[in-house]
């Protein structure tokens, strides 16, 4: 029994060598960049998952001699494993990963650069950034600072905040902190700060008990555009005339288009957008078709979505 | 000689007078201790939103009330409703161009026929496949999840806008000044509590629960009560996910994430026993009651750093649970 499992397995070992040296082989005439991002599990990620996808489909129309893979992971530990599978399949010229955490996606990564592989990072960054060749993020403490100097402005200084926050994470952090840091040199007062976990149905069910403990509240922050949903509904249902302002940020679709048609409580958002993982892939397409040198760190702004750019944030086809 | 183990199942409730009283006096000093917090507490907006809020985890706690008395447990609901939302929505929009606000009626019963072949699902799994109800909705749990997270792609999915106005009544609304949601968890309820303390059924599901060797020699097809328990667990899903469609018009792949964990968590604060046996419908409304109104404490007192709130909790849970142990 044991002998003949193992020399099925010693056959199965050699067919699978043969047909990664045959599958390397082939892969040389190519240049293939490998994508890697968490699973759709949620609006922002979902947006990952379709704009990596859209590019991967423009990029290998418009270079046929550019194959772009892009595998998605519904966990880090499943993350780790897919970059090894990817590295094993075939010779990777670049790695474009979105990591599902900084501490435990460095090591492997490191790895995959080892063979000289072209690294781009997305987002979250790595803990040792000289690994990274490529470095695209948005900018988490913009988010929250424009959305409160525009905020501030229009309040005239003056007036009772409240503010939904997110997941504890660094991402939630920071755009905490760079709303917190505008409002304090104004007047105005942030009652209070509480998580809804990025969640809708939390964020109403905190938007009603935000309401029913203050009488007066004259502008709301949701830290993201799903959660700005469901302070709307709960803003609706109260009948509260008194808040002026509901805004989110991260550019979500639904809030992109409220934005568009001049919606009075909502006439502004900022973007975190999901479509910087594309940034990222046509970088690294750029690097290999046209040389054009792609070394070092892009940070994307967080611009004011208004109703006159509105349009080029909205991506109708997108789930976010 | 199936009566020897029924009436001793059906006299058990009369044994323990104080005990059955403990989840409502418990919510008595939840809601005592929120007068004294916060003087907007008692105002007629926040209970009416506290009490409408609460109505899905009620209505699922009622059906979860039926399994685990029976001897199972469900840890699928919170994914299964968002399942069952999704498969409700897209219906709706697709039947909206042709039937108009008719398509929220029948879209409404494709969700109950769903949902109750989801709760079979799971049903027959356990009993047939004899598979642990914790591994076998595990197992479906991952499964209802992923469905509602593939047909989104991740995103969500909106109802459509002109059947908005129309169905925002079953969640906003109200009769008599009583919301729309309340009523429905009221006669879901009442028809659990017949079913559950009047009928034959009832009785066998405590047979089931409390011993189900003995029951089987007395004539009680173990396996068909617990199947239909899980039928029933699935219905009051479909009907929870009927009034929380309008609430914000959309599935997600989140929604009704770990809300199996509230579910379980209000069956058990009600005075149901986890291994079986024992079920307490109106004890379960109230542990759901208590579950909400502490989140809704947690917010409306300053005295709870934002970081702590879900330690706050635990911690009230347990005490409400020794509480209830010391006034046996």
């Amino acid at each position: 029994m044991t002998f003949i499992n193992r020399r099925a397995l010693g056959l199965l070992a050699a067919g699978s060598i043969a047909a990664l040296m045959a599958s390397t082989a082939m892969a040389q005439e190519k240049r293939v960049i490998a994508v890697s991002i968490p699973a759709a599990t949620h609006g922002w990620t979902g947006g990952v998952v379709y704009h990596a996808e859209q590019a991967e489909k423009e990029i290998e129309a418009a270079f046929p001699n550019i194959d772009v893979i892009v595998k998605t992971s519904p966990s880090a530990t499943a993350q780790v494993s897919a970059l090894e599978d990817l590295a094993a399949a075939q010779t990777l010229d670049a790695l474009v990963i979105l990591p599902f955490t900084s501490e435990e996606l460095t090591g492997p990564v490191e790895q995959v650069k080892a063979n000289g592989t072209f690294i781009a990072v997305v987002d979250r960054g790595l803990t040792d950034p000289s690994i990274q060749d490529l470095y695209v993020a948005g900018d988490n403490i913009a988010v929250g600072a424009n959305t409160a100097k525009w905020m501030a402005e229009q309040l005239g200084n003056e007036g009772k905040v409240v503010v939904l926050r997110g997941i504890p994470t660094v991402i939630d952090d920071e755009r905490i902190q760079g709303f917190t840091d505008v409002m304090k040199d104004t007047n105005i007062e942030i009652l209070d700060i509480q998580y809804a976990n990025w969640n809708q149905d939390e964020a109403f069910t905190l938007m009603q008990d935000y309401l029913a403990k203050y009488p007066q509240i004259d502008a709301v922050w949701a830290n993201d555009d799903d959660m700005l949903l469901g302070v709307l509904e709960a803003v609706k249902q109260s009948g509260r005339s008194e808040i002026k302002y509901a805004l989110g940020g991260n550019g979500m679709k639904d809030v992109v288009k409220m934005v568009m048609d001049e919606n009075p409580m909502t006439p502004i958002s900022t973007p975190y957008p999901p479509s910087m993982i594309k940034t990222a892939i046509y970088m690294v397409a750029g690097q290999f078709t046209g040389q054009a040198p792609m070394r070092g760190s892009f940070k994307l702004d967080a611009p004011l979505i208004t109703p006159e750019n509105a349009d080029q944030f909205y991506f109708p086809d997108s789930p976010f | 000689m199936t009566t020897s183990v029924l009436t001793e199942a059906a006299a058990a409730p009369r044994r323990f007078r104080w005990a059955d009283m403990g989840p409502f006096l418990a919510l008595a000093i939840v809601i005592l201790a929120g007068v004294m917090l916060n003087s907007s507490f008692l105002s007629g907006t926040n209970i009416a939103n506290v009490v409408t809020r609460s109505a899905f985890i009620a209505i699922i706690a009622v059906g979860a009330t039926f399994v685990i008395s029976s001897g199972g447990l469900d840890l699928s609901v919170g994914s299964m409703m968002a399942f069952v939302t999704g498969i409700m929505i897209l219906t709706m929009n697709r039947l909206e161009p042709s039937m108009g606000a008719n398509a929220i009626l029948v879209g409404a019963g494709v969700g109950l026929v769903v949902g109750a072949l989801c709760g079979l699902l799971n049903g027959l799994i356990v009993t047939v496949g004899k598979i642990e109800p914790f591994i076998a909705t595990l197992g479906t749990m991952g499964i209802f999840r992923a469905l509602i997270t593939w047909m989104s792609d991740g995103g969500s999915i909106p109802i459509d806008r002109a059947l908005r106005e129309p169905y925002r009544p079953v969640y906003f609304g109200n009769v008599l000044g009583i919301p729309f949601p309340v009523i429905l968890t009221l006669i879901v309820v009442l028809i659990g509590a017949f079913i559950l303390y009047r009928t034959k059924y009832g009785r066998r599901c405590m047979a089931a629960g409390s011993n189900a060797e003995v029951a089987r020699f007395s004539g009680v097809s173990v396996a068909r009560v617990r199947t239909t328990a899980f039928v029933i667990q699935g219905i009051c899903v479909a009907v929870a996910a009927i009034c929380y469609i309008p609430r914000l018009g959309a599935a997600t792949p989140t929604t009704g994430q770990l809300w199996e964990l509230q579910v379980i968590t209000a069956v058990v604060i009600g005075g149901t026993a986890l291994r079986g046996g024992k079920a307490r419908v109106w004890g379960t409304v109230a542990g759901a009651l208590i579950l909400e109104v502490i989140a809704n404490l947690m917010v409306l007192s300053n005295m709870v750093s934002e970081y702590l709130v879900a330690a706050v909790q635990g911690v009230i849970i347990i005490l409400a649970m020794l509480a209830h142990r010391f006034i046996k």
